[in-house]
């Protein structure tokens, strides 16, 4: 690790005072120090951020908004995300290990880095960490990697679960700047690679993740997260499926599909929502409606089985609603 | 330090020097400590307390499990000054006047381990889930067990281990 200053601000206008280039902020620590410890990021100084007023989970029209600094597996348990949003909670149940969880907060999973071998090796090229020094993700080790949303350029997966749960849910991302608090649509926070694959969200310099507002969706009592892994349990996805439906009648009304594991940024699939409202609950309309789920998708050499995979990972999805 | 926060970019020359103060299974330390220090390196080489194990170092095994309040953090990914303040109980807490904690008695009991390098990390999870109401069943159990790793593959007496324990600590957790 290199050596860095250490601050805690025990307030948001602190610690925006305090940031400039080449500072980082710290919650859970379990993807900073991680990345601190490969000498991925080197941050001169430190802001602890533990402190700051960004705490609780609580209703907001309807809906209910989350602090940032909120521990993934508090929010997995609470009594206002479990029977309204079940998909949230599984998505978080189903991320990292238990320790992990304890650790780190909403805001940081939302901002956790991808876990591409080359991203993680400070030795081999990597377009994401050192702009312009090449892919070697493209030829060579890619079967976790990305199919959908790639470039010429990276082809890293998005890593986190709560943001496809999010991303199906229509949830917002609040920021807070010199500028003042903003609300981000989370799909539209998140960067496509394009060329420039070392910019991922559209944080500004010095900006901090406050917290997260979820709105109300009726669907959401009826939904849930599959995720298909290499273990059952402390693994990345190979591909997931966050879905909600709401059901009249043994038709669908209304359905919410985002997928993990197959894009460069949570991918939410509209195609699939629209044929899925209007078609009974059943799986040869499930059949159906997946059929395009994988369109535009590019595989690489190791990661061909995804775009099937995914197909089946949100059948299955459905299928678990139906039952 | 205030210099370098002046500069528009933050850089430091070399090591950084914070003060700390750890309060480690009821008792108070304070420590200089380089600012990269983690809580593992911490408990092992300025406090002497071995209980808590280095596996892998980088979050992944979590041998070196220990809890923050009632929490589980891995002391490898945890800056010591990032929980200055706080309770943390290491494997050398759960004892008490002597008498080993329900799940280190399990553990024993049920054989739980082999080398026992990960048998402080498990015995920090286990306390962690029981208390939780996670012990309902050994599928939950074994969910909540897999951040930690043990490479003898004791897996299945660990299970039983926590069970056991959970069986004692929270006979109603069981019928969760």
């Amino acid at each position: 690790m290199k050596p860095f200053t250490l601050t805690a601000p025990l307030d948001v206008p602190d610690a925006l005072d305090q940031f400039r280039a080449g500072s980082a902020y710290l919650a859970g620590g379990t993807t900073l120090v991680d990345l601190m410890k490969l000498e991925v990021l080197t941050p001169g100084h430190v802001l602890d951020i533990s402190l700051l007023p960004m705490h609780g989970i609580r209703p907001e029209d309807g809906g209910v908004y989350i602090g940032a600094l909120e521990r993934m597996s508090d929010v997995a348990e609470h009594e206002l995300i479990t029977a309204a949003y079940p998909v949230l909670s599984q998505a978080l149940t189903a991320s990292a290990s238990p320790q992990l969880r304890d650790m780190a907060t909403i805001g940081g999973n939302l901002l956790q880095r991808t876990r591409c071998g080359y991203f993680r090796d400070p030795a081999v090229a990597c377009n994401k960490r050192v702009p312009g020094s090449g892919c070697p993700a493209i030829e060579g080790a890619n079967r976790m990697h990305a199919i959908l949303g790639t470039s010429d350029a990276c082809v890293a997966t998005h890593p986190s679960d709560l943001a496809v749960a999010l991303v199906a849910l229509d949830a917002s991302v609040e920021l807070i700047g010199d500028g003042g608090p903003r609300r981000v649509p989370l799909a539209g926070f998140y960067r496509l690679p394009g060329a420039e694959p070392h910019l991922e969200t559209d944080l500004r310099a010095g900006e901090l993740v406050a917290g997260v507002a979820i709105p109300a969706l009726p669907a959401a009592r009826r939904s849930v997260y599959v995720k298909v892994r290499d273990r059952q349990s402390y693994e990345f996805a190979l591909t997931s499926a966050a879905v909600a439906v709401a059901v009249s009648d043994g038709v669908i009304a209304e359905a919410r599909v985002a997928a993990g594991g197959v894009g460069t940024r949570p991918w939410r699939l509209p195609a699939v929502e629209r044929a899925l409202a209007g078609a009974p609950m059943r799986q040869e309309a499930f059949e159906a409606a997946v059929a395009h789920a994988a369109d535009g998708a590019r595989p690489l050499s190791q990661n061909g089985f995804k775009a099937a995979l995914l197909r089946r990972t949100i059948i299955r999805a459905l299928m678990t609603l139906a039952a | 330090m205030e210099d370098t926060l002046d500069t528009a970019v933050a850089t430091v020359a070399g090591p950084v020097t914070v003060e700390v103060e750890l309060r480690v299974n009821g008792q108070v330390r304070r420590l200089q400590l380089d600012s990269r220090t983690t809580l593992l390196d911490t408990l092992r080489e300025r406090l002497g307390l071995t209980g808590t194990k280095k596996g892998c170092d980088r979050g992944q095994c979590g041998a070196c499990t220990v809890h923050v309040g009632d929490r589980l953090a891995l002391s490898c990914l945890t800056l010591a000054a990032r929980v200055s303040g706080q309770a943390v109980t290491t494997i050398e807490g759960l004892a008490e006047d002597g008498q080993l904690h329900p799940v280190q008695q399990a553990l024993l009991d049920q054989d739980g381990l082999q080398c026992g390098f990960c048998t402080p990390g498990q015995a920090m999870a286990a306390t962690r889930l029981i208390a939780a109401g996670h012990a309902g069943s050994e599928e939950k159990i074994r969910d909540h067990m897999s951040g930690n790793l043990c490479r003898c593959g004791a897996y299945s007496y660990i299970v039983a281990a926590v069970k056991a324990a959970a069986a004692e600590l929270d006979p109603e957790g069981q019928a969760r």
